[in-house]
């Protein structure tokens, strides 16, 4: 039984049971954490979004005279999609540094704190979605029936993704203990370089290339589709599920090479 | 023969790599990358465990003494199955129950019967094995009057209380026990021991780390001495303890 990493899953009922259950302990804990007193917990989560929203609407809108048909909804559709990616990526540095004595004396599945924490931010976004539901509703659009699969698709592919980048980060920040600080500045540089603030098309199309080759970009295009322009971009979901799968396959690669050595170096 | 063995080392090393230069940092790393490289290279393992072969019966209480920095830990990190030998084999039968430092798997926010639950799960039960069992560690605890109150408002002793609380309704086959005890109060402390000594009657494997030679002489059928990464003795506590302490005196 010696053999078994300490990432090892055999499927019996029982550890099928213990892993629901330790995955949803997990999650309680952050939820009880965040939402202590229910009612500003939830208004925090969606605070940052509608406030980053509120500047770029006065800065591009009001003050520059920029004209973008419902930019109120179009600054929202991108955001909030974009926080749940951004929050994953810099929490996602303590999902095993925060648990260094749980590493170092018990034998569990690491893995499942890095699950436990994606998740948990993709609570936070399933949770904001009235929100941006409600925008919509302000500039006369509506959720559609194919939503039903859309938004499932979109936020699986979206979990995949946060997962895997989740994963390497979790990892690597064990091994090199700056990387929070590369992190939170390579986010601010993906930021610009995806179309949150900006319209997708009015972007030269010799710079277009930069919305393939950021990780980040074209799962948020396709929730623009999905929130703003009621469509899912074929190509951009394409491109999102390869990056997706791209950052898991990675994620899990670097992970699982490294996971021996977690007592070690903690 | 051998389901009467809890634990076996057979010719157990553990290197570390010491110093490892990337733990400086990334940014270190970039900027002084190709002497960094060298570094890397060049490292020399450090030996925490070298060629250690033991049995524990089960049922047994194994001591394990020696100075700061001996391997004491990495011997219990290795039964854990948290880390894995360099070379030779460690088996350990049944369910492992670490019993975790102060406040470890426990939150600060949450109250003691939910950071109850949280912990008996994280430890290695289903939370329908853990709810059978909150009301006895309550009980043990004797902390029903503040069960419903946020961890943060415990003193440290009643957070120790509650985690070997936990660590001992878990049912476990092998109990790892590392300087935990050194919290709580005398009567607690001593309901700890009569507890421990509960254990061995149902034939709970228990290895049992401490600098605390009293205890350690009172609980333990052998004990091992851990030197320098070797295993220099095992056997019959008083025996050991007074090497130990020659040893001490010597050097």
């Amino acid at each position: 039984m010696k053999t078994a990493l300490p990432a090892s899953v055999s499927f019996n009922p029982r550890t099928l049971v213990y892993y629901r259950d330790l995955i949803l302990v997990l999650l309680a804990k952050e939820f009880k954490v965040r939402y202590k007193s229910t009612f500003m917990g939830y208004a925090w989560s969606v605070m940052h979004p509608l406030v980053m929203a509120l500047i770029f609407f006065t800065v591009f809108s009001v003050v520059m005279r920029f004209r973008i048909d419902a930019y109120a909804l179009y600054l929202i559709a991108g955001l909030f999609p974009w926080q749940w990616l951004v929050n994953t990526a810099n929490s996602a540095n303590f999902y095993f540094l925060g648990n260094a004595t749980l590493i170092k004396k018990v034998r569990f599945h690491r893995a499942m704190l890095v699950l436990a924490g994606v998740l948990n931010e993709a609570a936070h976004f399933v949770v904001s979605i009235p929100v941006i539901v409600g925008f919509m509703v302000y500039y006369g659009k509506a959720p559609q029936l194919d939503w039903l699969w859309a938004l499932p698709a979109l936020a699986l592919v979206q979990l995949a993704l946060t997962c895997g980048v989740g994963l390497v980060i979790a990892t690597s920040n064990l091994f090199f203990r700056d990387l929070e600080r590369l992190v939170t500045l390579l986010a601010h540089v993906l930021f610009y370089l995806t179309p949150i603030m900006y319209p997708a098309d009015k972007v030269p199309a010799e710079f277009t290339w930069v919305f393939y080759a950021n990780p980040f970009a074209s799962i948020v295009l396709c929730w623009q589709g999905l929130f703003y322009h009621g469509e899912i971009p074929a190509v951009y979901f394409g491109v999102a599920l390869t990056w997706a799968l791209g950052w898991l396959a990675c994620g899990l690669l670097v992970y699982s090479k490294n996971v021996w050595r977690f007592a070690e170096i903690v | 023969m051998s389901d009467d063995v809890a634990i076996r080392f057979h010719h157990v090393s553990k290197q570390y790599h010491v110093g490892s230069p990337v733990s400086a940092g990334f940014k270190n790393l970039l900027l002084h990358l190709p002497s960094q490289i060298k570094a890397i290279r060049l490292r020399k393992p450090f030996c925490a465990l070298r060629d250690v072969s033991f049995e524990v019966r089960r049922g047994e209480c194994l001591g394990v003494i020696g100075s700061n920095g001996a391997g004491k830990s990495t011997t219990l990190g290795l039964i854990a199955g948290v880390l894995r030998p360099s070379s030779g084999t460690v088996e350990a039968f049944g369910r492992i129950c670490p019993l975790l430092e102060l406040g470890a798997g426990f939150h600060n926010e949450l109250n003691g019967r939910e950071n109850i639950v949280l912990n008996g799960i994280l430890l290695g039960l289903t939370r329908s094995e853990v709810m059978d069992r909150v009301q006895d560690i309550i009980a043990f605890s004797e902390l029903e009057h503040f069960i419903d109150a946020p961890l943060r408002t415990y003193s440290s002793g009643m957070v120790a209380r509650l985690g070997f609380s936990v660590a001992v309704h878990l049912n476990p086959n092998i109990l790892l026990v590392d300087e935990a005890l050194a919290v709580g109060d005398e009567a607690f402390q001593k309901k700890c021991l009569r507890r421990m000594q509960q254990f061995r009657d149902v034939r709970t494997t228990m290895v049992f780390v401490s600098h605390d030679m009293t205890s350690v002489a009172q609980i333990s059928d052998r004990v091992a001495l851990i030197e320098g990464g070797c295993l220099v003795e095992i056997g019959e506590p008083s025996g050991v303890i007074h090497s130990y302490r020659n040893r001490g005196r010597a050097a």
